[in-house]
């Protein structure tokens, strides 16, 4: 499954500057694995140390947040768009 | 420290800027600090940064004395916030230093016998607290050099934004849910800025605006609730800056406060523990409890499960300004809420409903369903025994009713012809 991922500002530094990159998985866990396998450093500022999505990070598959989704398992269908976002916005 | 990658681009400032104590960003999980910028989250943790200080030493009277010669508007706590000291003498809305009004009468009827106060911030230039946050932001947008304000909102903020833009001089586009109140989609629109109503909730509307940042699309844009967020959020500080000052520079006991994305309350925590650390009131206990609708009540869930993070929840409530489902700031609430022996707890549409009418009928302020949100809330805190009666306690009311005035079914008493037999048989002689 390729999908598109959309990468924050901050997060950019990882990705030669791209806003964007493409990744393999059928799983957002497995997306996140195929960033870091490409783009090294990328998955321990997304993931926290038990493994987890750190709790200010959102990430959007298409327009569905994987929280309501079942999170790392949530599914990544081929050509689909994941979006990661901090979360400390709004309000 | 790539702090470069976390900075937005803007245009180059006029002058140096000046944030006055304010001396960098720091991240409020991880500690790491950066240097004052447009920047929002930390590049190592995605933690939220937050303005970081060095407030005046020393002389805690000369301060007090200062401020209370300081204008009647937030500006008299410049010392205390990330501004220019001549903030004061630029083109800015000037709000804050609004009533707290000593409510008897709600207080007989609730059984409250400390002392009861409503903190009323419907009295702001667009009647809503919205107003302080926005003036912060409309420093640091000046100071970084954007040329348009923009962000996400409920409605309150979207007009606050597009007022200020307006007094300022900057161009303003903002973004809202396309099926909000009426009365706040004028008041967002009667500025003259871009408004656009995007097809989704709130937190669609936060989503999408949180990736037009990342864009050249977004170049050049001040957000006041994403790249600028550390500053906006300070504003709130002045509530609990405020409240003090008119309680006779004395912390409250209690202290009721609505919980949207959950900033106002983290806010007001700082504003009361930095007022503590400067010897401007003396140091003692305070419960600060946050108040959520049912239909959206994340953060109170999280609060009664125990839990240290916040599901997510879809916002189904009148309070549609507080209907943000995905708080970014819940897990501070929770914190707070817990260390200073408060509480989160909500209340259904119906109450909140009753609570708007109960606080117009007792003191004669009508709220918005934000401020029915609190009272409510307060009402169910104190029938549980949560809220002790015999504390002061201060409510805040964030926003006018005139915004919502769908929530509340109201008309005229008796419809009768232009005669006092009319009058009479109507049953309204001798009230």
């Amino acid at each position: 499954m390729s999908v598109n991922v959309r990468i924050p500002t901050i997060l950019r530094t990882y990705t030669s500057g791209k806003s964007e990159v493409s990744a393999e998985g059928a799983t957002l866990g497995e997306v996140i694995a195929s960033l870091e396998k490409n783009h090294p450093g990328i998955a321990a500022r997304v993931l926290d140390e038990s493994g987890k999505l750190r709790r200010f990070v959102n990430v959007y598959v298409n327009d569905d947040d994987v929280r309501f989704e079942g999170g790392l398992e949530a599914a990544t269908p081929d050509g689909a768009g994941v979006s990661i976002i901090p979360a400390v916005a709004g309000g | 420290m790539a702090v470069e990658a976390v900075e937005s681009r803007t245009s180059v400032p006029h002058t140096t800027p000046s944030f006055g104590p304010a001396v960098a960003l720091s991240c409020r999980e991880c500690g790491e600090r950066f240097p004052l910028g447009p920047s929002f989250a930390c590049v190592s943790c995605f933690g939220p940064l937050e303005v970081a200080y060095e407030l005046p030493a020393g002389d805690s009277e000369a301060l007090r004395r200062r401020i209370e010669a300081g204008p009647a508007n937030i500006w008299r706590y410049a010392p205390l916030l990330p501004v220019p000291a001549d903030v004061a003498d630029r083109p800015n809305l000037n709000p804050g230093f609004t009533k707290l009004v000593k409510a008897d009468n709600l207080a007989r009827e609730l059984g409250v016998t400390g002392g009861l106060y409503v903190k009323d911030d419907s009295g702001n230039p667009t009647h809503s607290f919205k107003d302080r946050v926005v003036a912060i932001a409309v420093e640091a947008a000046r100071a970084f050099g954007f040329t348009t304000l923009s962000c996400s909102s409920t409605g309150n903020l979207a007009g606050a934004v597009g007022a200020a833009a307006a007094r300022a001089g900057l161009r303003s586009c903002v973004f809202i849910p396309h099926d909000l109140e009426a009365g706040k989609v004028v008041m967002a629109a009667v500025y003259g800025g871009e408004l656009v109503g995007i097809e989704g909730t709130y937190d669609d509307v936060n989503r999408f605006c949180s990736e037009l940042i990342g864009d050249p699309l977004g170049e050049g844009w001040g957000f006041v609730n994403v790249n600028l967020r550390p500053y906006y959020g300070e504003g709130s500080k002045t509530l609990a800056y405020e409240i003090c000052e008119q309680l006779g520079w004395r912390l409250p006991d209690q202290i009721v406060v609505p919980v949207a994305s959950g900033s106002q309350l983290t806010k007001i925590d700082k504003g009361l523990k930095e007022l503590v650390a400067l010897g401007l009131v003396e140091d003692r206990p305070y419960r600060i409890f946050g108040a959520q609708a049912e239909g959206c009540a994340p953060v109170s869930r999280a609060f009664k499960d125990g839990h240290e993070v916040v599901r997510p929840v879809k916002p189904d409530t009148i309070a549609k300004s507080l209907a943000i489902g995905n708080p970014a700031d819940g897990p501070y609430v929770l914190d707070i809420a817990r260390r200073t022996g408060g509480a989160v707890e909500d209340v259904d549409d119906e109450r909140i409903v009753e609570a708007i009418r109960l606080l117009a009928r007792t003191e004669g302020i009508f709220a918005e369903t934000a401020g029915g949100v609190t009272v409510g809330v307060t009402r169910k805190l104190l029938e549980d025994g949560r809220l002790d009666p015999s504390l002061t306690t201060v409510v805040l009311n964030t926003g006018d009713g005139l915004k919502t005035l769908d929530a509340v079914a109201a008309g005229p008493t008796a419809t009768i012809p232009p005669s006092l037999s009319a009058f009479r048989a109507a049953g309204l002689a001798g009230l």
